[in-house]
Formats: C-alpha cells, structure tokens, sequence
C-alpha cells in the first residue's frame, strides 16, 4: 500500500521538503501530483527521522504545498527495457516520446546499475577501426573502451562522433552492433544532425536516442546518461550486441549536478562543482567495458566542450582521469581549415598497445606510431623555433622536420568527415611521410620492418 | 548490542541507541547488513560510514555493532588473489553474485576450506616471542609462508600439528606466563588502522631495484623508502606504478588500486599470472596482492583500501621479507576523505579537504620503514611505499600534493610535455629527486666502483646544462652556440632519448639490469669525452655527430640482457675508431 503524503514544507527548486513521512528510504524514487492532475518524479536524497529532502526531476512551477501529494514507490528509478527500443526516441526519464507505444518490458532495471566486479571485466584487446586516421593509426579504439572526445564551441565534435558511429567496424566480424545515444542538454538542431546522420545511414533502426535538450528541464540531465547506459547493459550483456554509446554533452551534466548540489548547500570543490564530482562521473564512465563469457560491449564516447578551451577545468580534467584516453580537437587546426582537427599529441588511448600489432592491425603499427608522434613533436618545436629565428636558424635535420610536421597535418589528419580509411592505408599514409625524414632519425621502429614498409625516396 | 537509524545521506548514516558501541568499531546496517564502521559518537547516536551503496536505507532499519574495529584477515591465502577495499575476495564475490558487486555479500578474506601443509618450526618445550615463526606454508610457488606467534602472546609451546590444516584449525598451543593456554590458528586478524608493531627502525641502505633507468640510476628508491609519482592524467603513472609492480626486486608487492579504472585492474589480472620474475622464473602474480576499489565502487570503502594494503604489507615485511606497496592513487583517497568530511558537517580546510589530511596522509607513509621484525631471530624486512597523486590540472600547488611532498623522500614528477612527445617514463629529470642519493652511495660504489656515482653527476650537470642553453637556442638559435655547448646539447639528447626513454611495452627493454644500465649511460658520456677532444684538436662538428656508432647507441636499449656487453664494447670500439678518424681529418686541414 503506497501511502499519500500532502506535508510538503517547502520548495526551493531542485529541491522539496516533506514531513511526516514513514518508512522512505535513501534514493528512493517518487511521485508529484498536482492539483490539476499532472504527475512529476523525483528522488530522496537525504531522510532524517520523519523528514526527507527529495529532489525534483522537473521544474518546481506549478507545485502547491498544500494540494499537491507526494507518493514514494519504494524503489528506485528504473527503466523498462526490452530489445523493442532500438529505432525509438525517448525523453531524458526514459519515456517514449516518439508518438510510439509504450515498451512492453522485458526487464525493469535500476538506472543507477552496479559496479562491475573488476575480477568479472574482460580486458579490452579487439581493434574497432573507425576509418578515421588520427584515431586508428595513433589513438586506436579497441572493444570496450570509454574515450571522450574533448571539444570546444564551436568545434566540429559532432562531425567527428557521427563519423565514428557510421565507420566503425571490428575488422572480420559480423555480429549486432547497436548505437544509444544521449542528448543532454545539446541544442534540438545538434540532437538532430546525430538523428539526421543515423537516418541516412540506415543506422536508426539500430539506434536507441534518449533526448534531453537544452531547453528541457536540467536536473533531469542527471538521470538521462544513467537511463541511456542502463538501456546500453541491457543490449550488451543480456543481447549480446556491440553497443556504441555516444554521450553529450557531459559539460551540461556536470553543471545539472552542481546545481543540485548548490542547492543543497554541499561545500564546493574546484568551480563551485561538488567534490565527489569525480565519484559521479566514474559511476558513469565506468559502465563501459567488456565482461567474461559475454559476447556484447559497451564502447563509450562521451563528448565534452571544455570551457574556454582548458584542459585543465574540472570536468575535462577528471574525465581525463577516469577515461582510457581522450580525443582532444583543437582550434588552431579547426581555423586552418584540418578535418578532422585531431590535436595529436595530447590525444591518447590508453589501451592502444593491447589492440595493434600483429594480427590485429600490422606488425610495425606500436613503432610507426611511436615514430610518427615523437617526430610531429619535434617538427611543431623547430615550426616554433623557425617562427621566432627565421629558417635560416635551424639544423638541415630540423628543416626536414618541420617539412614532415606541415605534410603530416595535410595528409594524415585531414582527411575529410567522408573518407574512410583501412588501418592499411593510414599506416601506408604514416609510411610515406616518414620518408621525408632521414633514416637515421628512425629509431623507433624496428629495422627489419624499415627494409620492410618504408618506400624508396623519390 | 543494536541501535536504529535515524539518518541516511548517501553514505553517512546516523543511528541511535548505540551507548555501549565503540568509535571505530564495525557495524551491520540494515536488514542487507551491509558493512559500515563508527566515525563520531555524540551521546548515544552514532555517525556511521557504511562501505556499500545506501539506496533502499531509511530510518527505522537496524544497526547492529560487532563490537570489533575494521580488520583484516591475516594468514596464507593471500597471495594471487584480489581484494576489494575491505578486503573481500572479488572472485568469489563473483561466483556468489555475478557480474556486479551486489550488497551485503558476506565472504570471509581467506578461504575456510583450502588446505595448507603446515611445516612445524617449533617443537613442543620450545620458549617462543611474538613474532617468532612457529611453522610454514608453501602459499604460492614462490613464497614461504611464515606463521608466526601473534604480537602479545609469548610462552612455551605445548603442542604443534603438522600437516594438512584450513587456516582456522589450531596448529600449536602456547602456555604464557600465566598458565593461560593460547590455541594459535594460522589465521590472525589486525586492525587496519593500527600499524603492526615491529622491534627497531632502520634507516633504508639498499635500493630497490626497479629494472627503470631514470629510476635506478637517476633517482633511486631504497627499500624501506616512500616515493610519490604525481602528475596530470595521460603522463603514465599508472604505467609507472605497473612497472614498478613488475619489475622491483621485492619479495611481495601489494598493489592498491584506489578509485582507479577497472580495466587497469583487469590488466594487472591478465598480465601478471604470465610474466615471469626476472630474479627467479616465477609467475609475478604468486608475489602480488591486489587490492581493488575502482572508482565506481563505493567511496567510503575507497578510504579504508589504503589501510588494508597497508596492513598487509607489514605482516608480510614482520615474515623478513620485503615489501613494496604501490597505491593508485592517494588523490582518490584524499577526496573520498574529504567526501565524508563533508558529510560529517566538518569545518573545511584547503580546497574541501579535512584538516586532517596532511596528518593521515603522513601516518600512511611512516608505515613504511626497514626494520627489525618481532621475534628473537633479528631478522629484517621492509615496506617501500609508493603513492601515486592525480594533482587537478597537473597543478601540484593543490594540498595532496604539497601534504604529500612534505613527507615523501622521493619525488618523480611526470611531465604532460614529455608525455605529449611519447618520451616514457616521462619522469622530469629536472623537477624529480630523491634523497636516498647520498645514503645509498656507499652501495653503488661497493657494487659497481665510484663510476656509477660519479657517471650520474655527469648525466644530471649535463641535462641541467642543456636546459639553460635551450633557453639561449630558443632567442638566438643555435648557430650562437659554440661547439663545445652544441656537443653538450647532443650528448644531453642522447641521454634524454637512448637512456632515458624506456618502453615499456617492448620485452627487450622494459628492464634494465644495473650492469646494463651502467654501461649504456657510459656509452652515451665516452661519445661526450671522445668528441670534446677531438674538438678541441679542431674536428668537424657536424662529422662528429653523423657517426654511424650513434644510430647503434640509439638502438643499443634493445640490446639482450644476456649479451649486451660485448654489443657495447663493439659500439664503443666503433665509435672510438670513427672519431678518432674525424679528429685526424680535422688535424690534417
């Protein structure tokens, strides 16, 4: 018997106040009812004794605190789910809002999912070629992973994810693949570039779009990555598909939850956001990966802009710390006309090393890759260096670097939002630049694989 | 003894009715019983951190005390295996639930039913200490098991069982002064926030070795000694620290992933049980603990991993062996303190975090230490700890950092401008240091002459060198340089890039032995001393630094632990004829 309380004390948006209350636990989900008969969620975040401090999920407009009742359900959060929602679009909460029926459930599952035993993950080692050059060739994606893109206004991340979506495959394989994607907090004319793209790949009847845009209410952005990865596991480890989840932007999130936090007067950490900051993210971030003796995956790009392009704001910041690497697009690049613009050298995937090599990309992948950034770094210090001395000042060797580091932006990095490249033609690509430099310079690699791949200089 | 909750907040939870309950000891909350321990008493209400998720809890529900502080179970069993926060076993966590780590699973630390053979030491009439060893176990191919007589209990033995026993049966009485008889099993339990007791306290004088050159010969590490790897995310710490895990010539390494990603964990699983220790042929795992709290674990368990690696660490070192303790990371466990902090309503220090935190942080570290073990054998053993910090922004001016610099004797700054340029490990050599460099000289010198030292200071005063005249290159270019400070500027790079630089990921290189390393920094300072004199008779610069002998130093990293030596002596032959050469041409014009 669910009880009906109409002793809400107070209101101060996101938060609610309700008194008298029995038997309500921590996290526990509920229910608003207004005078006029319109319902509106929210969740317990704090009781003590017969007073619970609930969160709001939507606005607080419209809330009477003597007519309006509050039901707490007794449980959590969860979301239906079932294989049905693939090609659907939901709101942020998890409901249909497509014109389409409701999802028949196979399952109900807390949104809040579990930590998964470390002892139960499978590493992730299987290559997913994206096509994309500066990813594949320097940054490789494997089965599993959670790399975030790291954007900024105004900086063509959507392009790139969209790419990623439609180009990546595991080389030889042929199992169901399926994509969800969470809006939060994006721009209708964003979400619909994502939904625009899936459509006219064919990809949407195997997409699963969650949709919390700007203008929808913002603390329901905490809920909408959380029901998105719940839907994810779903696919993944009781259907065995191979979900590709794609996140943004976790900038809106991460501000939805300072404002809940602010609200409840916690002590602030670095910008006002709150310090288990960290903690929030990973229980998101985390959901990632592979398991023993299952067949799906859960493969995560969040997308985040970072605030006036700093790397070192909290939210890049922790992600960076939490994810196996980061995609970082840069300005400079953008305004020079590169697609993608890939900044290369802080860019990083962490589980790179597992995924290449022989047999699962080509054997001289580790050292080219190797070769490729230590050389790009060294030609954009003699660019630097030839900026302030003129040319005249640098070392032959050096010339030729800074040749090597203006080619490999035009032909390696910018290859179009079009083109898709095989893991073969991107190390051929590599292959071909390091023949501008001399081959002493070539200590990364292994000589035999210089005998090998590396074409003779024209 | 049980109370009733009056209070949930994630997870803080305050109960009443607790009078009799003890700060610290552990509790059972709810009907899921799930783990928590007692932080502040006000009157008879209690401030409870419980190490599970909350969600579901509400007022009302019990709490029960067991009247016991947070433990640890200490006996075989331990090895090869991997631990969550409070140390339960997550692999049998998993046949238990699944996949998830689900609330309220109850599974003891060491398996109640595995067998040990149990290898008397002591015989009946023997007299016997604390810390004396009453038998053995062979846990794993690579580790004897000491079971030794608890601290504070001493006395005759009256009886031992040898052979096959689980680790709660007794195997040997000792009747104490008294008269009280003491049923000995070879499980023992620790409280993890008390440090083991041990007889004396050494200064470290022996170096760990790492198999690391910037490590061993730039910026060694004693054991016994406590280091800190701080640095922005993407600078490889976590490669260092596994690194560290794998290579170190300890006995025992325990590895303490704190607030980490699960997948470097599930690495650490996968690699380890196949790599082989390069001292004796072992599998690493038979030596490693792993402590596992990932990040999307519970945060207040988070906070206590730390002590029960710790705790772990020093019963292996009370055996006389010696123990590295590598936590990933103590930012993690910094913030997870402070997360509580915030909960408890306490005042706030720097940035959020408590007051206390530099006084915890340094307690984690002075448990580390050489020492004399318990027992009347004088045997020694030691804990090396090693912190990683994930300082926000790679800024270190934030308060882990800077509490954790204060205490710490050896400092490995990673570089996110190295890292950019995949020079790994990217230690900054001018930023790092250790101050075990001048108490673990007399080794170096005993083991490889005054050279080892004395090539160290060379590499140092020539990589400080180059710094200052990259700053002069960077105004005016390097034409302005004489050729003595352009040679300096190339041994430095030859330093930087066929020393320094190891990769981690390539067999051939991922250890150095000391010989090894000795000689290939020794290759890099002969080129130095043989050009400086053939510049000095006039050479060709430009001649002197195409040499074909420097394309081989670049790749001599890769040379064979085995036959590296007469590969160096073939460069250094090489290298000696070529300038040679160029000096002559240089006399002749």
């Amino acid at each position: 018997m669910i009880k009906e309380y109409k002793t809400i004390r107070e209101i101060a948006s996101p938060l609610m106040v309700v008194e008298n209350v029995e038997g309500v636990t921590y996290d526990e989900l509920g229910e608003i009812e207004l005078p006029n008969g319109e319902l509106r969620r929210c969740k317990v975040l704090e009781v003590e004794g017969d007073k619970a401090v609930v969160q709001l999920f939507e606005s607080a407009q419209g809330i009477n605190l003597a007519q309006s009742k509050v039901r707490f359900l007794g449980h959590p959060q969860q979301l239906a789910v079932s294989e049905d929602m693939l090609g659907r679009v939901f709101n942020g909460m998890g409901a249909p809002i497509d014109g389409g029926p409701d999802i028949l459930a196979d399952a109900h599952m807390d949104i809040n999912g579990l930590p998964m035993n470390p002892a139960a993950r499978a590493y992730p080692a299987e290559f997913i070629q994206t096509g994309v050059s500066t990813i594949d060739g320097l940054n490789t994606l494997v089965r599993g992973q959670k790399l975030p893109i790291f954007s900024g206004s105004g900086l063509p991340h959507a392009a790139l994810a969209a790419q990623i979506a439609r180009q990546a495959r595991v080389l030889g394989d042929n199992e169901t693949f399926a994509v969800v994607f969470a809006a939060i907090g994006i721009t209708f004319e964003e979400s619909e570039y994502f939904i625009e793209d899936f459509r006219r790949t064919g990809a949407i009847d195997r997409t699963v779009v969650f949709s919390n845009l700007a203008n929808d209410p913002a603390v329901e952005r905490i809920a909408t990555p959380r029901v998105a990865l719940t839907a994810a596991e779903y696919l993944a480890f009781e259907k065995d598909m191979q979900v590709l989840v794609i996140l943004t932007d976790i900038t809106n999130y991460a501000e939805a939850l300072r404002e809940v936090s602010a609200a409840k007067k916690e002590v602030p950490g670095r910008r006002g956001y709150p310090g288990y900051l960290y903690t929030d993210l990973a229980t998101l971030y985390e959901r990632a990966g592979r398991r023993q003796g299952k067949k799906g995956s859960i493969t995560m790009i969040p997308i985040l802009t970072m605030p006036e392009d700093d790397k070192t704001h909290p939210i890049p910041d922790l992600t960076g710390y939490i994810t196996e690497g980061q995609i970082i697009l840069s300005r400079d690049l953008h305004r020079k006309g590169i697609v993608p613009p890939v900044d290369v050298l802080p860019s990083l995937s962490r589980l790179k090393d597992k995924g290449i090599g022989e047999g699962k990309t080509r054997e001289d992948h580790s050292g080219t890759m190797n070769q490729l950034f230590a050389a790009y770094s060294r030609g954009k210090d003699a660019k630097e260096l030839m900026t302030i001395l003129g040319e005249a000042a640098l070392s032959e060797d050096d010339k030729l670097f800074a040749k090597f580091s203006d080619e490999f932006e035009r032909r390696y990095v910018s290859q179009g939002n079009n083109t898709n490249r095989s893991i073969e033609e991107t190390l051929d690509i590599g292959w071909e630049l390091l023949s501008i430099l001399p081959r002493r310079e070539l200590k990364r690699i292994k000589p035999e694989f210089i005998e090998k791949y590396l074409p003779e200089k024209q | 003894m049980s109370g009733t909750i009056t209070k949930v907040s994630g997870p803080l939870v305050v109960a009443e009715g607790l009078a009799d309950a003890n700060v610290s000891d552990v509790v059972r909350v709810g009907s899921q019983r799930l783990i928590g321990e007692i932080l502040n008493m006000t009157g008879d209400s209690a401030s409870i951190q419980v190490y599970e998720e909350t969600s579901g809890l509400g007022p009302g529900a019990a709490v029960e005390t067991t009247g016991m502080p947070m433990s640890v179970e200490l006996g075989p069993g331990m090895l090869d295996n991997i631990y969550d926060g409070i140390q339960r076993p997550l692999p049998e966590m998993r046949a238990l639930s699944g996949d998830c780590i689900t609330r309220g699973t109850d599974v003891p630390a060491l398996n109640r039913e595995k067998k040990w053979d149990f290898v008397p030491v002591a015989k009946p009439g023997d007299r016997v200490i604390a810390g004396d060893v009453l038998g053995t176990v062979q846990e794993t191919s690579a580790i004897l098991h000491k079971i030794m007589v608890p601290p504070g209990i001493s006395g005759e033995v009256v009886s031992v069982e040898s052979g096959e026993h689980v680790v709660t049966d007794v195997i040997a009485v000792v009747k104490d002064a008294k008269g009280v008889e003491h049923r000995l099993q070879m499980l023992q339990r620790w409280p993890v926030r008390i440090a083991r007791p041990y007889t004396k306290k050494y200064v470290p004088s022996r170096p760990m070795n790492s198999g690391q050159r910037i490590i061993d010969t730039l910026f060694p590490i004693a054991k016994g000694g406590t280091a800190a790897v701080p640095g922005p995310f993407g600078s490889g710490k976590t490669v260092v620290q596994h690194q560290l895990a794998k290579w170190s010539d300890v006995d025992i390494v325990i590895y303490i992933g704190c607030g980490e990603r699960g997948n470097e964990m599930t690495d650490v699983l996968m690699e380890f049980p196949e790599l082989k220790d390069p001292r004796n042929g072992e599998p690493l795992m038979k030596r490693t603990v792993l402590i596992a709290n990932t990040s999307d674990m519970p945060v207040a368990a988070r906070e206590a991993s730390i002590y029960t690696g710790i705790t772990i660490a020093e019963y292996f070192r009370d055996m006389g062996y010696d123990v590295a303790v590598l936590a990933d990371s103590t930012s993690r466990w910094a913030e997870a303190l402070r997360e509580m902090s915030g909960r408890l309503e306490e005042m706030p220090g720097e940035e959020g975090y408590p007051a206390y935190l530099a006084s915890r942080l340094s307690q984690f570290y002075e448990r580390a230490g050489c020492v004399e073990c318990l027992g009347s054998d004088d045997r020694q053993g030691s804990v090396t700890a090693i912190g990683a910090v994930s300082p926000p922004g790679g800024d270190i001016s934030e308060p882990v950092s800077q509490a954790t610099m204060r205490i710490v004797k050896v400092f490995w700054a990673l570089d996110s401008s190295l890292a950019y340029a995949r020079h790994f490990p990217a230690i900054n050599w001018l930023t790092s240091y250790s101050l075990y460099v001048d108490t673990l000289r007399p080794w170096y010198t005993e083991q490889f002459g005054e050279a080892y030292m004395s090539n160290r200071e060379k590499a140092m005063h020539i990589l400080q060198e180059e710094s200052e005249l990259q700053e002069i290159v960077h105004l005016v270019g390097q034409d302005a340089l004489s050729p003595a400070d352009r040679l300096t500027m190339e041994t430095a790079k030859m330093i930087r890039e066929d020393f320094l630089q190891q990769n981690a990921f390539v067999d051939e290189d991922a250890y150095s032995s000391y010989a090894k390393q000795f000689r290939l920094l020794g290759l890099a300072l002969h080129y130095d001393e043989l050009c400086r004199e053939a510049l000095s008779k006039g050479a060709d610069m430009e001649a002197l630094f195409t040499i074909s002998a420097r394309e081989k130093i670049g790749r001599a990293k890769m040379a064979d632990a085995g036959t590296f030596a007469a590969d160096y002596d073939a460069i250094d032959a090489l290298m000696k004829k070529e300038v040679e050469q160029i000096a002559a041409g240089g006399e002749d014009a």
